[in-house]
């Protein structure tokens, strides 16, 4: 530019403007998986055609306002997406310092689920009332304070280069932080979430290179841990009657297998391209119970059919897809045991929730992540997408 | 692949194994996802039909509006079935459910305004379940519930102008079937009656072209069961779309009620008045007649008569006695009523006994004889020898209507109703076709039978018309195996009368005998005919030998009046005669009008219109002998009959004098008044259709003061 007014030769650093630097080959921006964000928002778009879809009618939940659930769902979106952004700005390396302490507060949180702040939905004792119609789902957070604790312990010495694998000291720490939440959460009894925590950190012992008989044993100490919960009746009758009923699919078909049934019906009868959104006679005759929340893909699969239900399948395995390219691509263990963990969360979870609605899981109190309605799951989410995002963005660029 | 993976290197954040890891979590997501792909394409494209089945039922609540049913006519358009309106209020208790009060003030409001007790309105809206005691509405509770029947029309206007009070509350002219009697008329066993349908006639009607709703009335018996299919016309359904709680949320696809269609018959109001009220005017007399065989009054116990056009078969007037009120089936009939119309002690009033009462016919079978010896070669002008009595062997034939006349050929043993003419003729032809040892029996009585359409239906268009019965081998083969065992033993413990019948029936009931044949030959015996098989009989000699199934239908007419099926008329045979036997036959039928048996009743009957009549008294085992009355002009058929009534001209021929004056305008000297004349010749056209489809009804009178008993004449030979 300038003619050279001396005698050292400058390096030519241009003044970029804010949109230049964001646009910039080198800048966050441009850095971003724009594929998975695209995803994630798709089905959050979708998520508030859905719930509204499945609450404009439900006089006794809305207050007589149809746009109540619309509302406050992009809220949650968007608090969801801020938040996404805030871990994103922090990086996912630079939380490592604060991490003990968000494990500490979530389990602290979960232990006040028990206490009589905590209160009862749907037979599970999963949720602390916050005043004025808000209230958190403290498990939805540990699926992250899990992984995150996790993946510090067992990358730790690996990533310094100290160790190749974890070593067993290490892997017996790691797993004694994640056994008290997941104790505390099967104190509720909130099983879905229990399934859930446990299949993240058997992804996140895979994915951290710990030994295969840890993965065994931890497997074997699974299947005991199901005889024993079954046998001591640490479940209540209305989750052996969950079981019983996808047993059974006849099995009281007035009370838990109503669920399933019309569920199954209302998904059945979408067809290939379904009834058109609204215009669901399962939905808007209020057939399928906690439909905008549990059963939200029931309103996809009878009013979008094969094809819009297809569709947030296919957005969900864009967002595991991309996950999984982060995790291979990550340069350093906690990268990826934390993407990690978190594929087995997202995966396991639509898995279940979306089984159910079509009778191959039994039924448990599990949200679709971005789809179902509610707050804590919605920014659980989204916050799981910001530290993926910032794993991709952290990696230093390959030469 | 990342470039890294296959490094061990500490710096690239993984090793070989955590690398072979990630595929493995890999691999597991993506069949977890093809496996919620896979289930969901085998719900929603593999089953989906069934489960879209499922959200239908789930959701879809049905309220049927009823068809209005279609009226049955006379001929000249007068309506004998139609609807009458009745208004009905009605609540409907899913707007009711939806208010905040539940519909309590409202049906207050409405008790208010048709002056009902509050308690008597509100309990007729809940829905009957194990603990609620009556009144309770028993139905669906998406139709509208009727809380009265009998609303003025001022109670309906203040229902209906103040709309905003009564949300939920209609008061609508509602269609109730009414048998209105026209001139006095009844018509009863004619038209039938209708009730509720029954679960089975649903299932069964599921697949057919008209299929049932619950709502449903159908015809039992009569023309509304004849012609059900056309008069019911198609139920109405609103389909509406429901919530899991029952609340109505939107409309689906509807259909509109459309009308049944009306039946024009033959039948005339006024000459069916006539008809009734004769019939029962001679079952009266009769009643006061002392029966000298008996020594007691005759019973009269039943009768009835049938007024047919000769030349189409068409029925103009059918009358069944004992009778009843067709309208006491209108609402439900009552538990009373119903065992007075079927119970063991009622007289059967629902029997149409024009096509379901069947008697032994007396000599008005003869003019079947006389064509069955024509036809096996005896002339109708040859004479034959009327002796008082007549001898097979050491058995006695009394001639029982006739003296004896000395010779006489055929055309004059009908018009004095000879008897031992007939013996004669009818033994002989047994001996010729082989006595007790027939071989390839001509049998010419019994062919001549068949061949006049007796022993099976004529096809009358109502239902459940019996057959009668031509005692010919064949039945005397079967009937004796179905009960020579009870013969034989009786015959063998009783001494008694029948005791040696059934010894006699026992032995040789299984062949036709002597005495069989010549009974048989004046309509005695086992033969069984029916009214209208008579009629046809009587009508096809009338018109040259063409035997009409009869009808009463005579079009179908669409409620909106622009189609018209003409029922026209059919017919099931010919007389098997010549056009010569005919004319001798109609000669001399027209003899016994005018100087035979029933001349005495035709007294003055004017030449214009050539008269003709055959009586008949059948003798019947254990009974008073059965009253028939067999006459005929050009234009009308008029059979009557009288159970237990005495002779056939004794008891019958009044009435029948009274319902030809009735039709031509003849009064008791013969001068004929043609404005007085009911119907001088049979109605050809249909009654006048409107444009919107309405069809013009004449003008009828209501219905007389009674007839005055005729001076009734003690015999009539």
């Amino acid at each position: 530019m300038s003619a050279a007014d001396g005698y050292t030769i400058r390096r030519f650093t241009p003044q970029r403007g804010a949109w230049s630097r964001l646009t910039a080959r080198d800048s966050v921006v441009r850095r971003l998986d724009w594929v998975m964000l695209f995803a994630a928002l798709a089905l959050s778009g979708i998520s508030t055609l859905l719930v509204y879809s499945a609450t404009r009618g439900r006089t006794e939940l809305n207050h007589g306002d149809p746009y109540y659930f619309l509302l406050r769902n992009m809220l949650n979106t968007g608090i969801g997406l801020g938040m996404a952004i805030g871990v994103l700005w922090v990086g996912h390396r630079s939380l490592r310092g604060a991490v003990p302490i968000l494990y500490g507060l979530s389990v602290l949180f979960t232990l006040a689920v028990l206490t009589p702040l905590g209160a009862t939905i749907n037979g599970a004792r999963s949720w602390i009332q916050l005043g004025g119609g808000f209230s958190i789902q403290p498990s939805e957070f540990t699926k992250i304070t899990i992984t995150l604790i996790m993946a510090i312990l067992l990358a730790g010495k690996v990533d310094a280069g100290d160790r190749l694998h974890p070593d067993h000291r290490t892997v017996m720490e790691a797993l004694g932080l994640a056994a008290l939440p997941v104790l505390i959460i099967l104190l509720m009894p909130d099983l879905g979430s229990v399934m859930v925590l446990v299949v993240i950190v058997l992804a996140v012992l895979l994915a951290s290179g710990a030994s295969n008989r840890w993965i065994a044993g931890l497997v074997g100490a699974g299947v005991i841990g199901c005889v024993l919960i079954w046998q001591l009746g640490v479940l209540d009758e209305y989750q052996i009657n969950r079981f019983a009923a996808f047993a059974n699919p006849a099995f009281d078909p007035a009370g838990v297998g109503y669920n399933t049934k019309q569920a199954r019906i209302a998904i059945g009868s979408g067809g290939l391209s379904g009834s058109g959104l609204f215009h669901g006679s399962q939905t808007t005759g209020q057939f399928v119970p906690e439909q905008q929340t549990d059963f939200i893909f029931t309103v996809a699969g009878e009013e979008l059919g094969f094809i819009g239900a297809g569709a947030i399948i296919f957005l969900l395995g864009v967002i595991l897809w991309r996950a999984c390219r982060i995790a291979r691509e990550s340069t350093e263990l906690y990268g990826t045991i934390v993407a990690a963990g978190i594929i087995a969360w997202f995966a396991f979870q639509s898995f279940e929730n979306i089984g159910m609605t079509l009778g191959i899981m039994p039924v448990t109190g599990l949200p679709l992540p971005f789809v179902s309605y509610g707050g804590s799951s919605m920014f659980a989410a989204w916050i799981a997408v910001g530290l993926l995002q910032s794993i991709k963005v952290q990696r230093p660029m390959s030469a | 692949m990342s470039p890294h993976s296959s490094g061990g290197a500490p710096q690239t954040g993984r090793t070989s194994r955590v690398a072979i890891r990630l595929i493995v979590i890999q691999i597991l997501v993506v069949s977890l996802l093809l496996t919620l792909g896979g289930r969901l394409w085998y719900l929603q494209i593999r089953q989906g039909d069934t489960y879209t089945a499922e959200a239908a039922d789930n959701h879809i609540q049905q309220v049927v509006a009823p068809a209005t049913r279609g009226s049955i006519l006379d001929a000249r358009g007068v309506p004998l079935a139609d609807n009458e309106t009745r208004l009905v209020v009605s609540a409907n208790r899913t707007d009711l459910m939806k208010m905040k009060d539940r519909g309590r003030s409202v049906l207050a409001r409405l008790a208010g305004v048709l002056g009902l007790r509050t308690e008597d309105v509100t309990a007729k809206v809940r829905l009957c379940d194990a603990k609620t005691p009556k009144p309770c509405w028993a139905g669906s509770p998406y139709q509208p519930i009727p809380i009265t029947d009998e609303a003025t029309t001022q109670q309906a206007l203040q229902i209906r102008e103040r709309a905003e009070d009564f949300p939920g509350i209609t008061a609508e002219p509602t269609a109730v079937r009414r048998y209105a009697g026209p001139g006095g008329s009844n018509t009863a066993q004619v038209l039938g009656y209708l009730s509720p349908v029954t679960d089975d006639e649903i299932t069964k009607a599921k697949t057919s072209r008209t299929p049932l709703m619950r709502s449903d009335q159908v015809g039992r018996s009569g023309l509304e069961r004849q012609y059900d299919s056309e008069l019911r016309g198609k139920a109405g359904v609103t389909r509406y779309e429901v919530d899991n709680l029952g609340r109505v949320i939107g409309k689906a696809k509807s259909d509109k009620a459309v009308p049944g269609a009306n039946i024009v018959t033959s039948i005339d109001a006024r000459v069916q008045a006539i008809a009734e009220r004769e019939l029962d005017q001679a079952m009266k007399d009769a009643r006061k007649e002392m029966d000298r065989n008996t020594g007691t009054n005759y019973k009269a116990d039943a009768g009835a008569v049938v007024v047919m056009e000769s030349k189409t078969g068409r029925v103009v007037a059918m009358a069944s006695n004992p009778t009843y009120d067709p309208n006491a089936w209108v609402g439900g009939i009552s538990a009373k009523d119903y065992k007075a119309l079927t119970g063991k002690d009622s007289d059967y009033p629902l029997l149409n006994r024009a096509i379901q009462g069947q008697a032994a016919p007396g000599s008005i079978f003869k003019v079947i004889s006389a064509t069955a010896a024509v036809n096996a070669g005896y002339g109708f002008n040859d004479n034959y020898n009327c002796s008082s009595s007549y001898n097979i062997g050491n058995q006695v034939f009394k001639n029982f209507e006739s003296k004896g006349y000395g010779p006489i050929n055929l055309g004059r043993a009908l018009e004095v109703s000879c008897d031992t003419v007939f013996y004669d003729l009818a033994y002989r032809q047994w001996q010729k076709d082989g006595g007790n040892n027939p071989k390839h029996p001509a049998d010419w009585f019994y062919k001549t039978a068949h061949q006049f359409g007796l022993g099976k239906e004529t096809g009358i268009d109502l239902p459940n018309e019996v057959r009668g019965r031509v005692p010919d081998r064949e039945w005397k083969k079967k009937y004796w195996d179905a009960n020579k065992d009870t013969w034989c033993k009786q015959g063998k413990e009783d001494t008694s009368y029948a005791g040696l019948i059934a010894k006699e029936n026992c032995e040789s009931g299984m062949r036709m005998r002597a005495g069989d044949s010549v009974n048989y030959s004046i309509g005695q015996g086992d033969t069984l005919v029916t009214p209208i098989q008579m009629a046809t009989i009587y009508s096809a000699i009338s018109n040259g030998g063409t035997l009409y199934n009869p009808t009463i239908g005579k079009a179908v007419v669409s409620p909106d009046g622009k189609q018209v099926r003409d029922i026209p008329p059919t017919a099931h045979g010919k007389l098997p005669f010549s056009g010569n036997t005919r004319d001798q036959l109609d000669a001399a039928l027209a003899g016994v009008a005018s100087e035979g048996t029933a001349a005495w009743r035709f007294e003055g009957w004017p030449k214009q219109i050539p008269m003709h009549a055959k009586t008949g008294t059948a003798e019947v085992y254990g009974k008073q002998t059965t009253s028939w009355f067999a006459t005929y002009t050009s234009d009308y058929t008029v059979i009557m009959t009288i159970a237990q009534g005495g002779t056939g001209s004794g008891a019958s021929g009044p009435a029948v004098r009274k319902i030809y004056n009735a039709l031509y305008g003849v009064d008791d000297q013969g001068k004929i008044d043609e404005k007085k004349a009911l119907l001088p010749h049979p109605e050809e056209k249909l009654p006048r259709i409107e444009k919107d489809g309405t069809i013009e009804a004449q003008h009828i009178d209501p219905p007389p003061s009674p007839s005055a008993s005729p001076s009734r004449k003690e015999e009539d030979q």
